[in-house]
């Protein structure tokens, strides 16, 4: 038997009954259509979220003070009363670390910020010229200061977008312009380029970045640092940085193997964890809802499998008394079957794509269309209507063609 | 000598109900030569449709020979039996068995899409010049529902010539059609008799087993009378002398 023959055969027959065959394929096609929608939401959330995170820099590693002894009648104290971290740490780290690439110290400050008539109340924030590294941030146009600005605690800066936007004209240039931050005048070398929003909201070009000498005692007058801002060697190496760090600073700061941690370290990767997981959960558990369809509409086509053998079983008689053998009757049912879910599969794919197309245009969610997603919901089709026709299919291979003949 | 296209001798079938053992066949034997058109008679339960399923390969008998153009059919598997049907026999049924919603010419080609030996354009070929064989050449896009009974018959016939059978093997083929069709649709027969077609022709209306060259009864499993017939009708003939009121179809 040639495959063509049997591909001619099925497709007649369900040519015959075009209205049948689009019904049954309805089930596979708002399967796959789900499948493929539902994970691109997922997926396109998951990007969303990955994206943003990594704009605050993905193997920025945070420390900050942390009171390990309590004081008084037991009362701990807040950060920002503790001064324990200190230029110290800074080059212990720089000197000792091997899973740390760059690292900064940073002190802030609120304050107003003035050009002319206009006025913006920001926050100035000290740093090495290391911290755009870790930030991967960069330049929209001037310079970043560098380490004779530092030791100088030169008075210049570099301005987030936001403070473009507040104290400048549009089309007037910040670069070289003096501004003055809680009346201290500051020269604009450089401005960073747009970062938005972070994940939780907050804009991050709402800034000022000064050299931390200048912040330190100019603005706040202040020996010791607030926080330290470290970038691991790589995304993978962030767990053995962060080891490696905790033993620096508590060698550092000299305390004993009984004392806790008198700093708090914090990785971009715990939240991208976080964040990754909760939208893993949300792919799967919307993919095994698309998935339950998929198996709905599969069972469908089995049930009109079966109706249709016990409804062609006239036809079967005939086409066995002509010469169809039962392995041919079984290919062509299978075949019917497997047409179905691959034109329904077909179908679905691009009701899919343009229900994650409508999606991402009205609802404004961000979805992403994975082809694997798109490879695995036709590869079910495939299986599901194999799986599914198959015993029907075996069922009118086995009928006998004098009892089928004379079915009424 | 001409050949022995059937060769039957002492069939029997056995069909197990129950605890009971029905013998729808009792031990028959006849042989039909190249280009004789036999008809088989009998009553209901004279085994007649137990024969006819052997003889069309879709039943095997329990005991006994059958030759079908030299082969043993009671040697052959299920598959077997299918290419024979395929390749030598041509059926004809009682109520046409034609595919609905199906063209004619595609239901003619039926059979052959069923032989991988023969390619798409030579299985448009045959398709067409049996459909002239039985002169609806001119509806060969037309559906079932679209041709009258005796047309959709004609179409079933141009099917069971395509595979070029050793025999046609047609059951009650007139038993749903008025008596011009039925006569008409003999015609046809006679005629593809004439052409060397062997044809074995299964009824129960002696009207019908006149137009035969030869006619075997059955009773009760046997055969009770193999006789040849010296007088036979022309179908053409009686059509003509039908008196014209009986004239339905136009």
């Amino acid at each position: 038997m040639k495959l063509t023959n049997l591909l001619q055969i099925a497709i007649r027959a369900l040519q015959r009954n075009k209205l049948r065959a689009l019904l049954t394929m309805l089930g596979i096609i708002i399967g796959v259509a789900a499948v493929i929608a539902m994970v691109a939401i997922g997926q396109g959330s998951k990007q969303s979220i990955q994206a943003q995170l990594s704009s605050m820099g993905s193997n920025m590693i945070t420390v900050r003070p942390y009171s390990n002894v309590t004081v008084g009648g037991g009362a701990r104290l807040d950060q920002s009363g503790l001064q324990t971290l200190t230029l110290n740490d800074i080059k212990a780290i720089q000197s000792e670390s091997k899973f740390i690439n760059e690292v900064s110290p940073a002190v802030s400050a609120r304050g107003q910020v003035i050009n002319g008539n206009k006025n913006w109340p920001t926050q100035i924030m000290g740093v090495s010229p290391d911290y755009l590294k870790i930030r991967d941030w960069s330049l929209k146009e001037g310079v970043s200061f560098n380490n004779e600005n530092i030791a100088a605690a030169a008075k210049v800066c570099l301005v987030g977008q936001t403070i473009v936007n507040n104290l400048f004209n549009p089309g007037e240039d910040p670069v070289g312009k003096i501004i003055r931050f809680n009346k201290i005048p500051f020269t604009i070398i450089g401005v960073l380029s747009a970062k938005g929003e972070n994940a939780f909201g907050s804009d991050q070009d709402d800034i000022i970045l000064a050299p931390y000498t200048t912040v330190q005692q100019r603005i706040l007058a202040i020996p010791y640092i607030q926080n330290i801002y470290a970038a691991s060697t790589s995304e993978s190496t962030t767990d053995s940085a962060v080891a490696e760090l905790t033993n620096i600073l508590r060698k550092s700061h000299k305390l004993k193997p009984s004392d806790d941690d008198d700093f708090l370290i914090r990785t971009m990767s715990e939240l991208i964890n976080t964040f990754s997981s909760t939208s893993q959960l949300l792919t799967v558990l919307l993919t095994a809802i698309a998935a339950i369809s998929l198996v709905i509409g599969g069972i469908g086509i089995m049930n009109i499998m079966y109706v249709s053998v016990t409804e062609r079983t006239k036809e079967i008689g005939l086409r066995m008394s002509i010469g169809a053998r039962g392995i041919d009757i079984l290919m062509q049912f299978l075949i019917e079957a497997i047409v179905i879910s691959i034109i329904g599969g077909i179908i679905g794919v691009l009701l899919g794509i343009g229900a994650s197309q409508l999606i991402s245009i009205f609802l404004k969610w961000p979805t992403l269309i994975s082809v694997s997603s798109i490879v695995i919901s036709f590869a079910v089709c495939g299986i599901t209507g194999i799986f599914f026709g198959y015993y029907p299919a075996v069922k009118a291979s086995r009928l006998d063609p004098i009892e089928a003949l004379h079915y009424e | 000598m001409t050949k022995k296209i059937l060769d039957i001798q002492n069939l029997k079938r056995e069909f197990k109900m129950g605890e009971e053992i029905v013998r729808a066949l009792k031990g028959i034997s006849f042989s039909v030569d190249e280009g004789e058109f036999i008809t088989i008679m009998g009553a209901s339960g004279s085994g007649k449709t137990t024969l006819l399923n052997i003889l069309g390969c879709l039943d095997k008998p329990t005991e006994g020979v059958y030759l079908l153009d030299g082969v043993n059919i009671g040697k052959l598997s299920r598959n077997e039996l299918a290419k024979i049907r395929n390749e030598k026999i041509g059926f004809v049924f009682q109520s046409y068995n034609l595919l609905p919603r199906t063209s004619a010419i595609e239901n003619v080609e039926l059979p052959l899409l069923y032989n991988p030996a023969v390619s798409k354009s030579e299985r448009e070929k045959r398709a067409l010049v049996s459909l002239e064989a039985v002169k609806l050449s001119d509806r060969k896009d037309h559906l079932p529902n679209q041709m009258s009974g005796g047309q959709q018959q004609r179409v079933a016939i141009a099917r069971a010539l395509i595979n070029h059978p050793v025999m046609i093997l047609a059951d009650e083929a007139t038993g749903n059609l008025d008596t011009k069709t039925s006569y008409e649709i003999m015609a046809l027969i006679q005629e593809l008799n004439q052409q060397g077609k062997t044809i074995v022709f299964v009824t129960h209306e002696p009207d019908i087993a006149s137009f035969s060259s030869r006619t075997i009864t059955l009773r009760d499993g046997r055969i009770i009378r193999d006789a040849r017939n010296e007088n036979i009708r022309s179908a053409k003939k009686a059509l003509a002398e039908l008196p014209v009121s009986e004239e339905i179809e136009g």
